[in-house]
């Protein structure tokens, strides 16, 4: 049980939950809450596993999940955006509807055996760097390397350009933005596009890179909730999101070691002696979540910070919104 | 933009369809026509992805209809696999008259299952308890464990506002991981992942139990849950709709700020109305270990019935005599849909249902013209 690894493996699953979680983040930001992302993550993971097996071109099953997973997020945009439904219920319809068609489209996917992945690779320079080198920057995939630079982008995208402006608009004062000229209704379908096509990355990240293959619901295991559970700990915020992905990251991956030794820090390794002890330490995540959401709302409280102002209401020209 | 405020969908040619919002009610029979009209859509939406995996989507079909509905043997396994959805139905229906998001039913259903369990496995009450004392006790104890399953998500967002969604779905997770425990470690079975079965007194009485005396009943499965699920509706009713209680619920769900002014107390409701939910959910989980699994065991306790009641709370507008029927044709859904290749087509049958019923609901609320564009309407 090296810290190093178990670190270096954290951030390579953490960036599954990067994904999602960003994309998730740029969503609410336009006033759109899509509680679909697991669904997405889902569809996105199986399109992408689907079409490597079928060509044997990982950068295709790629680029497919995230169109796939994209083009599913705009069944939530047509019922929320247009039609003005609840964005609760919607999400939820559409995490049924992503996993339930993931599972007939998947059926046999499971016995597909091993395919081409996508390409892992250690950084010249950078990887020399005592401990941060080994941890984020040695044969690391790819995905996990564009993942260091969407958080950078994405924080001076919304907060530096004049499209993120836009964006802030309309998920903050939707009639203002409208007055100014902004497409309120564009803005929106497009951002839940966005988080649609890093949703279904997210999903591919798992089957193509961090934990190859398909295993039904259990591929994804709850991580798009964590997702959006992971927006609200944010604050909205990517830099907050990445912190929070990576943490969970390793986490995971601690919880997948820790019952390998015999020995834990010089004693008896009670998970290793009690291996039913496993289930509570696979409860981790799912109570880490709800205690960093404790934390969030907390602190959203006390600085009366919190979610974009519009996040959840659909906007009608000519009605009166906030 | 002078020309009307109501949002355009579509031009082509001459024409331009434009929607109105409705003024005054539409009539009772539109409402399930729309419904109904939706539920067609699904299913023809389904038949295609059904074709695209390559099954016939009419056998498919016609397969669910037989396989559910065909015989009364098949009848009475359709209400089998009914009767823990009404329990979870009527649970979620409570929590989301209040806009109260339980996705954790669940969880609730699973605690409760374990909750029941624990009175034999424990053992609490001994093997030979009689089962009028038994399966009152096992009632109890799953409804406390569900209530105290709804509890925890319902006192965190009371008093540190954390979204329910997300604090219940991860309380599902949770609740497998437990039950987990208990059938693999504590409690199991010579090493297979499943609890001893239950002394047949601590089971429901089922109709086949009566096969001595009524021929016609041998071989019927339904059990006791049916009539547990039926009450619970009829209680879930009276309160919602006969009681202050119910007001209350009904008011901060249709406008909270109002409920606020009126001295509603909504952080206790939050709470209570989360137990009420969460201790439903339970009942259905002891039925379902009780009534039909017989022992505690993971797989079929935590077959996504906590995810089916939201859909048909939903399909029956929380409506709790419209869910005890929509749950049936759930039920017929889930029962056939065990032999069906591939296997996650009830799944996602029932999604892409729910899907096209909140599109649907556009409908109620708008009304579709068809307008030549240039000529005023």
């Amino acid at each position: 049980m090296d810290p190093l690894i178990i670190l270096q493996a954290g951030v390579a699953s953490g960036t599954v939950l990067l994904f999602a979680t960003i994309g998730e983040l740029l969503t609410e930001r336009s006033g759109v809450l899509n509680l679909g992302v697991e669904g997405m993550m889902l569809i996105g993971a199986m399109t992408g596993f689907s079409v490597t097996v079928a060509t044997g071109n990982p950068w295709l099953g790629l680029l497919l999940a995230m169109l796939v997973a994209g083009l599913l997020s705009q069944v939530h945009a047509l019922i929320t955006i247009t039609l003005q439904a609840d964005q609760v219920v919607s999400g939820l319809a559409l995490t049924f509807l992503g996993t339930g068609i993931s599972l007939v489209l998947g059926e046999g996917l499971s016995k597909a055996g091993t395919v081409a992945l996508l390409p892992s690779f250690s950084i010249p320079l950078l990887s020399q760097i005592p401990i941060l080198g080994p941890i984020f920057f040695t044969k690391q995939s790819i995905l996990v390397y564009i993942g260091y630079l969407l958080v950078p982008a994405t924080w001076y995208f919304i907060n530096r350009t004049r499209p993120g402006l836009h964006l802030r608009a309309v998920g903050e004062y939707p009639a203002a933005a409208d007055a100014l000229g902004i497409n309120v209704h564009g803005m929106r379908y497009l951002y839940v596009f966005v988080g649609g096509v890093l949703a279904g990355l997210a999903g591919a990240t798992i089957s193509l890179a961090v934990a190859p293959g398909w295993f039904s619901e259990l591929t994804t295991a709850g991580q798009g909730w964590i997702a959006v559970g992971l927006v609200i700990f944010a604050q909205w915020d990517p830099v907050r999101a990445a912190v929070g992905s990576y943490a969970f990251g390793a986490l995971r991956r601690l919880i997948l070691d820790i019952q390998g030794p015999t020995l834990l820090f010089g004693f008896a390794n009670p998970f290793y002696y009690n291996p039913y002890w496993g289930f509570f330490l696979q409860m981790l995540p799912y109570a880490f979540t709800v205690i960093v959401l404790v934390i969030g709302s907390r602190e959203a409280i006390r600085k009366r910070l919190g979610a974009p102002a519009a996040l959840g209401t659909p906007y009608i020209r000519g009605e009166r919104g906030l | 933009m002078s020309e009307t405020t109501s949002p355009k969908i579509r031009r082509r040619g001459g024409f331009r369809l434009q929607l109105e919002p409705r003024l005054e009610e539409p009539p009772r029979w539109f409402p399930v026509a729309v419904s109904l009209g939706a539920i067609l859509v699904a299913l023809v939406l389904g038949g295609i992805v059904i074709a695209f995996a390559g099954g016939d989507p009419f056998r498919s079909y016609a397969h669910i209809a037989r396989a559910s509905f065909g015989s009364l043997g098949v009848i009475s396994d359709t209400i089998v696999k009914a009767t823990p959805i009404i329990l979870t139905a009527l649970a979620c229906s409570v929590a989301f008259r209040m806009k109260l998001w339980n996705i954790g039913a669940e969880g609730q259903f699973i605690m409760g299952a374990f909750g029941a369990s624990a009175i034999v496995l424990t053992p609490i009450l001994p093997a030979e308890t009689p089962r009028w004392l038994f399966v009152p006790v096992m009632m109890l104890a799953g409804m406390l464990a569900g209530a105290l399953w709804g509890f925890i998500p319902g006192y965190l967002k009371a008093k540190f506002n954390v979204n329910e969604i997300i604090s219940t779905l991860m309380l599902n997770y949770i609740s497998i991981a437990w039950v987990n425990y208990w059938v693999f470690g504590v409690w199991s079975e010579g090493g297979f992942q499943m609890s001893a079965k239950f002394p047949e007194n601590a089971w429901l009485p089922r109709l086949l139990d009566y096969a001595d005396s009524i021929p016609a009943l041998r071989g019927l499965t339904t059990h006791a849950g049916l009539l547990l699920g039926i009450l619970a509706a009829f209680v879930v009713w009276l309160v919602i709709y006969r009681s202050r209680w119910g007001y209350e619920i009904r008011l901060i769900g249709d406008n909270p700020a109002a409920a606020n002014y009126a001295g509603i107390n909504i952080s206790r409701n939050v709470i209570f109305v989360m137990m009420l939910s969460g201790a439903l959910a339970g009942l259905g989980g002891m039925s379902e270990v009780t009534g039909v699994v017989h022992r505690l065991q993971t797989s079929p306790i935590a077959a996504g019935y906590g995810f089916t009641g939201i859909i048909v709370a939903w399909l029956a507008k929380l409506h709790p005599a419209v869910v005890i029927v929509v749950s049936i044709l759930f039920g017929a859904l889930l029962l056939a849909g065990r032999e069906i290749q591939p296997s996650g087509v009830p799944k996602m049958i029932q999604g892409i249902i729910l899907v096209s019923l909140i599109a649907s609901d556009f409908l109620l609320r708008y009304r579709l013209r068809l307008v030549r564009v240039g000529v005023e309407a």
